[in-house]
């Protein structure tokens, strides 16, 4: 295992199963919200909230997602300024249109994008809920089937219907996500390997499938709220 | 029926007097280029001209001019080999430029290939690669019967499209990271799916990779663009059975 973490395919192959598992994590995060619009009064979605607050596998898990996205950026870094520094002098004239897609050529500046909204994402909630008392939100409390619990359906909801501006954030949050992932979710699988000529084939027709399914579900929740469908 | 004929075509060319000048751009004009005739006889026309000028003809990479050796390279119009899918630039036609055209053509862009004079680069650092470990260690011994060792027909079938890569750069110098993973994945790929080759595969595959980084080419990000340029349709197949090779390598270790 020497020199396993500085050679090429090393480094790659941490920044796959980080990738992988924050597309678990995605799956896992993208069934929770949908709680928000399968419910308007807010109870569903509270008692999930409040099921994965007090979960004690998902305490364990919080730090290990941390890690995830840090070693999944750290890497992605790492790899990008070599790929950079690999090509001193640039062509004069590029076309690269005909031989690969443009997610697959900017999947770090979707990365990046996405970074930015990761930060804007969890000061809205995680930032809220975590130190109500610094917020600028109040989170309140509200009791549902007899327990008592933080009501994060409002927080959301609330952040939704107010602003306009934070329901297209969150729409296009999910459009380069989805674009991260027709590339990201393909390519982590041949970078471990497991793939080949069939394979491809169905991964790439698989990622395409994912990453819809993620940027509309994603998409829908904001879209709900500034349509007025969950009532004002 | 005679082949059209190119009035008028406009090229910029990447000129640079050796390896520590600086280079650049030159535009030279060529008159009444055949459809016919190959990217690099309008190179040796334009050549014959500067010549009969007294200037400095252009210098490229050639040698068989049949796409099979690997020689010559070129960065036309923003693509490696050219506009052509799957040729060399020995194998592109002028009947697929339009007359009146600008054609600019660069070296390879690679930190690993340097430039050596104009067009032609410094591709050594893919024999340094080969040299790690792209053989199959005969010792000793006569040579042996054919069909002595069974070899099924689609595993002889995948090998020989991986054996296909002719080490061109082109993969390298169309990789948006610059990285040599396909011509890596090839090479490894042709000996790992013989019984030949897989007695050294975990070796070959580690010395392989590691004198890939070393030599400074970039990470694969898979975007496919290599086997889109490689003149020999090389799949990135073979990089997936690269990753394989080596993290089998490594985690035995």
């Amino acid at each position: 295992m020497s020199n396993f973490f500085t050679s090429s395919i090393g480094k790659k192959f941490i920044l796959s199963l980080s990738g992988l598992f924050l597309i678990a994590f995605l799956c896992v995060h993208l069934t929770m919200n949908l709680l928000l619009i399968l419910d308007n009064s807010g109870e569903l979605y509270n008692t999930g909230a409040h099921f994965m607050v007090t979960n004690p596998v998902i305490k364990i898990i919080e730090p290990v997602l941390a890690i995830g996205f840090i070693l999944h950026i750290v890497l992605a870094s790492i790899l990008t300024l070599q790929n950079r520094s690999a090509r001193p002098i640039k062509y004069a004239l590029r076309n690269q249109s005909g031989n690969c897609e443009w997610s697959s050529r900017n999947m770090y500046i979707l990365g990046a994008v996405i970074l930015i909204f990761l930060v804007i994402h969890l000061y809205n909630f995680w930032w809220n809920i975590k130190f109500p008392t610094l917020g600028n939100t109040a989170l309140n409390t509200v009791t549902v089937g007899g327990v008592e619990m933080e009501d994060t359906y409002t927080l959301v909801a609330s952040l939704f219907k107010s602003s306009v501006i934070y329901c297209v954030l969150y729409i296009l949050g999910g459009i380069f996500l989805g674009l991260h992932l027709t590339h990201g979710f393909w390519s982590a699988f041949q970078s471990i390997g497991f793939c080949n000529q069939i394979w491809r084939k169905r991964l790439e027709c698989l990622a395409k499938i994912f990453a819809f399914i993620i940027a509309i579900g994603f998409c829908i929740i904001p879209l709900y709220f500034m349509l007025g469908l969950a009532g004002k | 029926m005679a082949d059209k004929i190119l009035k008028e075509l406009t090229l910029k060319i990447w000129r640079q007097k050796d390896a520590k000048s600086k280079g650049g751009f030159e535009t030279y004009k060529i008159h009444n280029v055949s459809t016919g005739s190959s990217f690099l006889e309008m190179l040796d026309i334009l050549n014959e001209q500067l010549v009969s000028e007294n200037k400095e003809p252009v210098a490229f990479d050639h040698d068989c001019r049949e796409g099979i050796c690997g020689t010559c390279s070129l960065f036309i119009d923003g693509r490696a080999h050219g506009p052509d899918d799957d040729v060399t630039t020995c194998q592109l036609h002028m009947r697929r430029f339009e007359d009146g055209a600008t054609i600019t053509i660069e070296p390879w862009r690679c930190g690993a290939f340097p430039v050596i004079k104009d067009l032609i680069v410094d591709r050594s650092a893919y024999d340094k690669i080969l040299q790690a470990g792209g053989y199959v260690s005969v010792n000793t011994g006569g040579v042996p019967d054919g069909n002595a060792i069974p070899i099924p027909k689609h595993k002889a079938d995948e090998a020989m499209d991986a054996a296909a890569c002719i080490g061109c750069g082109a993969c390298a110098a169309t990789c948006k990271n610059s990285s040599a993973m396909l011509f890596v994945a090839a090479k490894v790929s042709q000996l790992a799916l013989l019984p030949q080759g897989k007695a050294e595969a975990a070796r070959r595959a580690k010395a392989m990779v590691a004198k890939m980084d070393e030599l400074g080419f970039g990470n694969c990000t898979n975007t496919g663009a290599c086997e889109s340029e490689c003149p020999k349709s090389v799949s990135i197949e073979h990089i997936a059975r690269l990753n394989r090779e080596f993290l089998k390598a490594k985690f035995k270790d």
